[in-house]
């Protein structure tokens, strides 16, 4: 009961302040002070609090998207594990269950966007189609990586199974894994180098420019929603590093926020030293990506961990 | 049981016939022959499914006039499960056909169609428990014949008479290699019955794996596997929808039902069986979704689905063989579980998916998406039954296609972990592919989906759309329940799918334990439960806040038209531009010129690659190479005469002066 | 009394080779109908020793085929040849002349096989079998090398003649049922071809089977 209590709390309470986290790193790097580290929370409590204007041309279906994306990615969260190797949705196969609670996510998403019945957002949702479809077996082979010498298909125990004592350079695959992951993340949550969470040009907008049309409720729905997605995937990349003690406690607490921060800074960084791709260059680096995870996988097999 | 399958392939026969007696009068016909499907499809299928649980293995032997083969039908695990989804699909489609053809009802005789239709039913039932290789192959090309005649069901249309050709032609080809197959088997033990066939310790290995390639091709050319596949994007649009449905939610599937009963009576597999399997099944998923991407007729889309979820059912039989060479007994139950449950659910969805095509074409009087728009408003029921079946086919939570593609990765994944190093690497190849092609699946839906239901209407006859009738509401509505019902009862579904998987991989132990998929369950209740929390919250804050309605945000543009919105074939063009090298499509453009454009246009259509760049070349080689010979044909009677003359004289001699005086 | 038999058979070949020798239409039919009616006689001719019931069937045969091939079928040629206002068979592929040599060669050809031939029990006369065969391929010679499609019927009732003939011998294998069956078969067969021969010529304004070839592919 403690864990589902302290894995909710976290889940809830935290992704908001890795948003900030990163807008406070970028600042920084641009030598500004930047807007305060819980704006965020600011941001969607406001929005929580406005009203709302619907397009004449959408349906329920648009109505719908930020609530099951929502829902999806916070499900996807409860299934995950957070702070201990145990979930209160995890079960043998939870794996599959989280990409593609992820995918139901995405999926309404994109139909909300169409919804509208403009280019923009249809715009949007295309190049989001075709960047996710390419991010999906990046994300697939890293789990594969993950669970193939666990022979496992539970996050549980592909995390027991990660080798602490001799991690780092004896283990290329992991690494090969994280950052798989790690362009994963930056795809998935619309950071640069594949997209550019703060301009609002057409040209350069991928998430953005999905979720234009929504106001008030349904659009703080939707920043915490991409807040959540950006906590549950980086927990998964936190757990590849990190060593988390499986029975959780403080340490562990301590040790996935830290974790946590630490990659929404890394994000900070990056997005800070590098320009976004040219669009034809993403789906390159995505494959890449993929390629990475999977050469990863092969010497997997060639060392004959299984 | 075997007894009430019979009366129900009866009853079909029987309402096929009646339908034909009274049909002068279309109402009558109409109404015989549906209400005579519908009820034999509900026998059949409570007795197929009463029968499946209980695991019941009878059998009936008959002679008949025929010299060759006798009348010999059984039940097992197998059949039983493939007599769930024919019954199950068909008479939904029967009862949803009840309506569709009303519309046909003025412009041409329907009785021709309702006879075809439960004959098509009748035979797909009697292969499933044919157990005679003489009765399956009669009970099969009665199949083909009465679905050739239902694709050319608007026989005034040009394309629906290619595209029966196309399919006939295929299927007969198809129907060759199933002859050489059965010759070969039966040549062994000297009959064609099944039992025999498979009682023996299999035939040689040699003859076993030329069987195992003459039924891949024979039984993959219904099925669908590409690059054979290339008869269902033609017929399967030009045939009426209710009949699509029943063509791709069931009759491909006999294809692999006869894999599967080929495989059991071929004895224990080698390795390389499921490897290539696997290799067709990814292959088949990829081209089949990558061409799907491109069409912007719906049901040509939706045809070329039904290619890659073909390849989605063959990438977990594969798997299931993969497991059953190595005696992996998980790995081996898994596969085939997934890949069977997959067959059931496809032919649920698809089957929804087609109604639903069914109901725009019958409103809005068109397939072409790019016309179409904004139908959600005037098409309330038909856009949310298709939602619901595009998320299923995308393999969402909480529906079934999920569940079926979760039994398929958790065997992939635990094969690659315990199977030897060399097979593993078949097993792993299994998730990117699957991955991969769920992602553009679910790219290719949400673009159907949206640009056909959501936006605004392209067109005059999207903006005049109609609702489907109450009678082929209901069907849709009923199969959308049961993807949902499925999903969410994962354990269920599995425990209709475990016996027949069981029987693929000859096991006898315990099926493996349902504790995942009760978890299954609970994470779909808790995503439901969180939508409804959500979605109650949100009314809560917007209680006493102003809400209202705007034109769609358009960059300030003054006259926003219809004619603004994303294009189907805008949608795809990213992803399609990625594949370029081997999607090729032809675009018609013509740029805006000028200082001031007056006009622009843009085109692209994409011929099947399998068509154009493998098969017809190699046609063209073949008749060209055959052409010589051509000439003997002088198109002469007196010379084919003496043809005949030469070659029975000939005979005479050789024949008396061999033997002697 | 094989000497009566011999006798039929001997008319029968000197028929076939008189229909091979005439280019006119008439005579060709008239050759064909006295075929036809020395075949009815055959029967009687190889078993009619003793009149006694199992006579009865014999009978029956003979009169059924002197009434069909006799008098029916010629009718409905000489229908055939007057709506079709043919009277001349035109130049056919082979010269007249050749087409008698080669079928005497033919004829020479079936006295060898009969001499190979090896039945499973005796025939009632030695000429049978040769015969047989002889009108046999000479109906394809006819078939073969005339264009006139009146002509190529007749050919073709050479050719279930020589069948008749060579069933002779197998008198007790095969049932009466099928040899009536035959019989019908032959009855409808020319009744459709002369349909047919009709409609052609009318649509066409010639019965010339040559120009079929413009058919081919």
């Amino acid at each position: 009961m403690l864990d589902l209590i302290v894995h909710a709390a976290l889940l809830l309470a935290v992704p908001p302040l890795l948003l900030g986290v990163i807008n406070k790193t970028k600042a920084w790097f641009a030598g500004r002070l930047g807007p305060p580290l819980l704006q965020p929370y600011r941001d969607v409590w406001k929005l929580l609090r406005k009203g709302a204007v619907y397009s004449r041309s959408t349906t329920w279906v648009f109505r719908a998207g930020p609530i099951v994306s929502l829902a999806a990615v916070l499900c996807a969260g409860l299934v995950l594990p957070l702070a201990a190797n145990r979930s209160p949705l995890g079960f043998s196969g939870d794996v599959i269950v989280f990409a593609y609670l992820l995918g139901l996510g995405r999926f309404f998403t994109m139909a909300a966007a169409l919804d509208t019945g403009s280019s923009f957002e249809g715009m949007g949702a295309s190049r989001e189609a075709a960047f996710s479809a390419l991010a999906e077996p990046a994300l697939f082979l890293s789990m594969a990586i993950l669970c193939v010498p666990a022979r496992s298909v539970t996050f549980e125990d592909a995390f027991g199974a990660l080798p602490w004592t001799t991690w780092g350079f004896e283990h290329p695959t992991y690494l090969a894994a994280a950052l798989s992951l790690f362009a994963v993340l930056l795809a998935e949550n619309s950071r640069i180098p594949v997209d550019d969470p703060n301009t609002h040009l057409e040209l350069t907008m991928v998430h953005e420019v999905m979720v234009l049309d929504h106001g008030g409720p349904d659009f703080g729905f939707v920043l915490y929603g991409s807040a959540v997605k950006l906590f549950v995937i980086g927990a998964l990349l936190v757990h590849i590093l990190l060593p988390i003690p499986a029975g959780g406690g403080w340490r562990a607490i301590a040790l996935l926020c830290g974790g946590e921060i630490g990659v929404a800074m890394f994000i900070g960084v990056v997005e800070s030293i590098m320009a976004r791709l040219r669009l034809p260059r993403v789906p390159q680096f995505l494959v890449g990506a993929a390629v990475l995870a999977s050469i990863g996988l092969a010497a997997l097999f060639y060392r004959g961990a299984p | 049981m075997l007894g009430l399958i019979l009366l129900s392939v009866a009853l079909l026969c029987a309402s096929a016939l009646a339908a034909v007696l009274v049909g002068r009068s279309d109402r009558a016909a109409l109404s015989i022959g549906t209400v005579g499907a519908s009820l034999s499809c509900a026998l059949g299928a409570t007795v197929a499914l009463a029968a499946l649980l209980r695991g019941e293995q009878s059998s009936l032997k008959a002679t008949w006039p025929l010299p060759v083969g006798e009348l010999h039908v059984a039940l097992d695990p197998l059949s039983s499960f493939f007599l769930v989804c024919v019954f199950l699909v068909s008479g939904l489609s029967a009862f949803y056909g009840g309506g569709y053809l009303g519309a046909h009802a003025g412009k041409r005789r329907l009785a021709p169609a309702l006879f075809y239709f439960n004959l098509l039913v009748a035979s797909m039932a009697v292969v499933t428990v044919a157990r005679d290789g003489i009765l399956f192959l009669i009970a099969w090309e009665a199949m083909s014949f009465s679905s050739f005649f239902l694709v050319t069901f608007e026989s005034e249309r040009e394309d629906a008479r290619r595209a029966g050709m196309t399919y006939l032609m295929a299927s007969q080809l198809g129907v060759i290699f199933l002859f050489v197959l059965f010759a070969l088997l039966g040549r062994g033990s000297g009959t064609y019955d099944f039992d025999t066939l498979g009682a023996a310790s299999g035939p040689a290995a040699g003859l076993a794996n030329v069987c195992f390639l003459l039924a891949l091709v024979g039984f993959g050319t219904k099925a669908g596997f590409w690059p054979v596949h290339i008869w269902l994007p033609d017929a399967h649009p030009a045939a009426p929808s209710h009949v699509s449905a029943l063509m791709s939610g069931v009759m491909i599937k006999m294809g692999i039902y006869g894999l599967l009963r080929t495989l059991a009576f071929l004895g224990p597999p080698p390795v390389w069986w499921g490897a290539l399997l696997i290799a067709v099944g990814a292959v088949s998923g990829l081209a089949g979704v990558l061409h799907a991407l491109a069409q912007h007729d719906l049901k040509r889309l939706l045809a070329y689905h039904s290619v890659e979820n073909i390849g989605i059912v063959t990438l977990g039989i594969g798997l299931g063989l993969l497991g059953q060479s190595q005696g992996n007994t998980t790995v081996a139950f898994l596969g085939f579980a997934g890949g069977l449950l997959h067959v059931l659910n496809h032919g649920l969805f698809k089957g929804l998916l087609f109604q639903g095509a069914g109901s725009v074409l019958h409103g809005a009087g068109t397939r072409d998406i790019e016309s179409l728009g904004g139908l959600y408003r005037r098409m309330p029921i038909t856009a949310s039954t298709f939602l619901v079946g595009s998320v299923a086919i995308c393999g969402l939570p909480p529906l079934n296609g999920f569940v079926s593609e979760w039994l398929i990765y958790i065997g992939a994944f635990r094969g690659a972990a315990t199977l030897p190093t060399g097979w593993a690497i078949w097993a792993i190849v299994a998730v990117p592919a699957l991955a991969l092609i769920g992602g553009l699946a679910a790219a290719c839906f949400v673009k159907a989906f949206g640009v056909v239901f959501l936006g605004e209407p392209r067109t005059e006859a999207a903006a005049k759309a109609h609702e489907a009738r109450k009678a082929m509401r209901a069907p849709m509505l009923l199969g959308a329940l049961l993807c949902l019902a499925i999903g969410l009862w994962p354990a269920g579904a599995v425990r209709i799918v475990a016996p027949a998987a069981a029987f693929l991989g000859n096991m006898s132990g315990p099926i493996p334990d349902a504790g995942p998929l009760t978890a299954i369950t609970r994470v779909g209740i808790v995503l439901l439960a969180l939508v409804g929390l959500l979605g109650a919250a949100r009314l809560v804050l917007l209680r006493g806040r102003k809400v209202s309605r705007a034109a769609t945000w358009g960059c300030s543009y003054a006259a926003p038209s219809p004619r603004m919105q994303y294009t189907a074939a805008s949608f795809a063009q990213p992803i399609l531009a990625l594949f370029a090298p081997v999607i090729h499509s032809r675009v018609d453009r013509q740029g805006p010129d000028g200082f001031f454009p007056a006009e622009a246009r843009y085109e692209e259509h994409l011929g099947d690659m399998a068509g154009e760049r493998l098969l017809l070349p190699a046609t063209r080689r073949v008749v060209r190479a055959l052409s010589r010979v051509h000439a003997i044909q002088q198109g002469r009677l007196q010379l084919y005469l003496v043809y005949i003359a030469v070659t029975l004289v000939v005979l005479l001699v050789w024949q008396l002066s061999g033997t002697g005086r | 009394m094989t000497g009566y038999a011999d006798f039929l058979l001997l008319v029968v070949v000197a028929l076939s080779l008189s229909i091979v020798a005439t280019s006119r239409l008439t005579s060709c039919v008239r050759a064909s109908a006295l075929q036809g009616v020395a075949l009815s006689l055959l029967p009687l001719a190889l078993w009619g020793r003793a009149l006694d019931r199992h006579m009865l069937p014999v009978v029956v045969m003979s009169l059924g085929t002197l009434a069909v091939k006799g008098v029916v079928i010629p009718l409905l040629l000489s229908r055939a040849i007057r709506e079709a206002n043919v009277r001349r068979e035109a130049e056919p592929f082979i010269s007249l002349h050749f087409s008698l040599l080669i079928a005497a060669a033919l004829v020479g050809f079936s006295f060898w096989l009969g001499t190979v031939l090896v039945l499973p029990r005796s025939a009632p006369t030695p000429l049978l079998v040769p015969i047989a065969f002889a009108t046999l391929l000479v109906g394809f010679l006819v078939l073969v090398v005339r264009r006139k499609a009146v002509t190529q019927v007749v050919g073709y009732l050479m050719l279930e003649n020589g069948i008749f003939i060579f069933g002779q011998t197998l008198v007790e294998e095969i049932p009466f049922a099928v040899e009536l069956g035959i019989l019908l078969d032959l009855l409808v067969g020319v009744f459709v071809m002369g349909i047919a021969i009709n409609h052609i010529s009318r649509e066409f304004e010639h019965i010339d089977t040559e120009w079929l070839s413009a058919l081919r592919d």
